[in-house]
């Protein structure tokens, strides 16, 4: 692997000032401002922060599925070593599937109801891959027997409607993961499922990340499903990334209002019957952002100061948080210390 | 919350004062749905009481029947047998014109805020809406009784004017809401009503729930998946799989000592936010697999199939609906007052 300053693994991923908007007839809307992050090979990375936030944008824009008539990227999408945001359609395609690929919320919308689940499972294989039929529908079987689903030698010739959600959902896994890729954006892979069969989920997904070294980027607005399968959150607001840090850090003690303010609001840490807290008003609509920090609105700490322009400020412990008091808060965490 | 109304009902020109509160029965429910594949039992014999004034939890995996349970239990399903009892009332017994003069105090509010609002008519016109169908007052004491009721939920009065397109989720959920109030109902069933909600925000509106109960004595049914949600609201939880009840006790008692193998695995698979070091010490109870078809459910236990504790009994018997503890029932064969049986204890 490539080094670079200071002897660190180079990240897999350097996302650096991405700006993503869309054109319309009335002009055009800016949807993230300046997001920065970097996935590092094999590593788990959470994506929080409520619906609004740029979080399947992003994603999308790393898939480069965004519509090219109406959005723009700016910014760079270091991957490995490639820039994905100004690579040709042609390049990015034989990339998408192969060394970075999706796993999205709903499995039903997502594969196509007239194949069966065989024919998309080896159709991504042979588009990557010089093999024969015959070999890739072996491939697909083990795809699918890895991603524990009975008898794969008869549901590889099934339709997607004759699979359950959860089997669904693990085939979608089996499909993202066929080609070994480097990298797995899994954009809230399991918001549609029961919680026994999240837990099932994302037992699966954590399990073949640590045996195949595949990273992974978990959208979710779920701070417990992070919990238990990432190591870092990044916590986004309004279209920028207000904090990031590793997970139990967070979890301990948030450096961003946000943050704490996301945590806080989780019924199951507040005594039973007694008065939730929650975070009031709404994110702010995309055309009517505030020029300095965007939760000011809404935070309970924001004082003089606070409408100015906030950088992400970097704190020790490889942290950082996008609020110039985080120093003077000691924001409450999901747990007392 | 500073904006309230006075104490005694949003409408003041009502048809005189509503009966005391009363609680909810569901006495061996069944609810069956005839399709091409065969009889759907989606509720299959299910017995509880919910007193007046209290929240009972109902808490189930997609297919378990709960919204069945409670759309029938707000008097939008027939009982395919057993029967609903409101008060004195039998629902199935009573005739037509009774049963609709009973059911402004029996409301439903629904899981998608959006779809529960025409998107054509403005905010008033929807929350007066109710009492337009009830024939209650004229138009301005209408519209003034869905000011009240606006105001009552935390909303601006201005929102009237707006259609709902132009709201947030948790907005148009508090519409919803200031809707069914203008009725002034004795019974809500809750259904999923904050799963549409971004968690930042289902803590007001789950304090607005918990606010309107003591202000009007509202009797509530809290059906959820979410079991963080129905554990901080419910003052009594009923665990349903695949049409039945598998336990049923006071809330606490069923989350901190369940007795039923399902109970604890459902717990168990609930993601913590929790660091790695705390969270080691909880152990995940696996299920295997998903809920079957309610098609064909399983023989003895329904479930017998994911239980990891199950035994040959299990799919030979029905398991009886017993109270193991006081006041917490259970339907397992092998669970005691000390708990779950054998490898899952």
């Amino acid at each position: 692997m490539a080094q670079h300053n200071g002897g660190q693994p180079a990240p897999l991923l350097a996302v650096e000032n991405l700006n993503i908007s869309f054109t319309h007839p009335g002009g055009e809307t800016a949807i993230t401002r300046d997001v920065s992050f970097t996935v590092a090979p094999g590593e788990r990375v959470g994506v929080v922060g409520e619906s609004g936030c740029g979080k399947s944008v992003t994603g999308l824009a790393l898939m480069g599925l965004l519509p090219k008539r109406t959005a723009r990227v700016r910014g760079q999408i270091r991957f490995q070593d490639r820039d994905l945001a100004s690579l040709p359609a042609r390049e990015m395609r034989r990339l998408r599937g192969r060394e970075i690929s999706m796993i999205f919320q709903e499995p039903m919308s997502a594969l196509d109801p007239v194949f069966t689940v065989g024919e998309q499972l080896t159709e991504t294989l042979r588009a990557h891959e010089k093999i024969s039929r015959k070999e890739a529908r072996q491939r697909a079987i083990a795809a699918l027997e890895e991603v524990g689903i009975p008898s794969p030698h008869t549901r590889i010739d099934e339709y997607p409607y004759q699979f359950s959600g959860g089997m669904r959902q693990r085939v979608m896994i089996a499909m993202a993961l066929i080609c070994r890729p480097k990298l797995v954006i899994a954009d809230e892979p399991t918001t549609a499922l029961d919680v026994t069969v999240q837990a099932q989920i994302t037992d699966l997904l954590c399990e073949i990340s640590e045996t195949t070294g595949t990273a992974l980027l978990f959208i979710t607005h779920d701070l417990g499903v992070v919990a238990e399968t990432c190591s870092r959150l990044l916590t986004m607001y309004a279209g920028q990334v207000v904090e990031s840090a590793p997970v139990d850090d967070v979890l301990r003690r948030p450096r961003h209002p946000y943050s704490s303010g996301l945590l806080r609001s989780l019924p199951g840490l507040s005594e039973r019957g007694s008065r939730l807290p929650s975070i009031p008003g709404r994110v702010p609509a995309p055309d009517r952002m505030p020029a300095g920090c965007r939760f000011q609105a809404r935070c309970p700490h924001a004082i003089d100061g606070c409408e100015q322009p906030q950088p992400l400020l970097e704190i020790h412990g490889a942290r950082l948080a996008r609020c110039w008091r985080t120093d003077q808060l000691q924001l409450p965490g999901a747990v007392n210390e | 919350m500073n904006a309230r109304v006075s104490s005694h009902s949003p409408t003041d020109n009502a048809t005189g004062p509503r009966g005391a509160n009363a609680g909810v029965r569901a006495e061996d429910l069944t609810i069956h749905f005839a399709t091409k594949a065969g009889t759907v039992k989606a509720v299959d014999g299910v017995s509880f009481e919910i007193e007046p004034g209290e929240t009972f939890g109902i808490i189930g995996e997609s297919g378990s029947g709960k919204t069945t349970l409670g759309r029938a239990l707000a008097g939008l399903l027939k009982a395919s047998g057993g029967d609903i009892h409101y008060g004195e009332h039998t629902l199935g017994k009573l005739p037509r014109a009774e049963r609709q003069r009973l059911r402004r105090d029996y409301q439903i509010i629904f899981q998608d805020p959006h779809a529960a609002l025409n998107p054509r008519m403005t905010i008033l016109q929807s929350v007066m809406e109710p009492l337009e169908i009830l024939k209650e007052g004229d138009k301005s004491s209408r519209q003034r009784a869905a000011r009240e009721a606006l105001e009552r939920v935390g909303l601006a009065p201005e929102i009237g004017r707006r259609y709902p397109h132009e709201l947030s989720g948790g907005q148009k959920q508090r519409v919803n809401i200031a809707r069914t109030l203008t009725v002034r109902p004795k019974f809500i069933v809750c259904d999923e009503v904050v799963a549409a909600l971004d968690v930042s925000i289902r803590g007001a509106v789950l304090n607005l729930f918990a606010e309107l109960q003591e202000e009007f004595g509202i009797t509530y049914a809290f059906i959820t998946h979410d079991i963080s949600v129905v554990s901080h609201v419910s003052d009594r939880i009923g665990v349903l799989y695949l049409g039945r009840l598998m336990e049923m006790g006071p809330t606490g008692a069923v989350t901190d000592a369940p007795l039923h193998p399902y109970t604890q695995a459902l717990l168990s698979a609930e993601p913590l936010p929790l660091p790695g070091d705390q969270r080691d010490q909880r152990r995940r109870i696996r299920l295997e697999g998903e809920i079957p078809s309610p098609l064909a459910p399983p023989s003895g236990c329904r479930c017998r199939t994911r239980c990891p504790a199950a035994q040959t009994r299990c799919a030979e018997q029905i398991p009886e609906w017993r109270e193991a503890r006081p006041g917490h029932w259970v339907a397992c064969h092998f669970a005691d007052a000390d708990g779950p049986p054998g490898p899952v204890r």
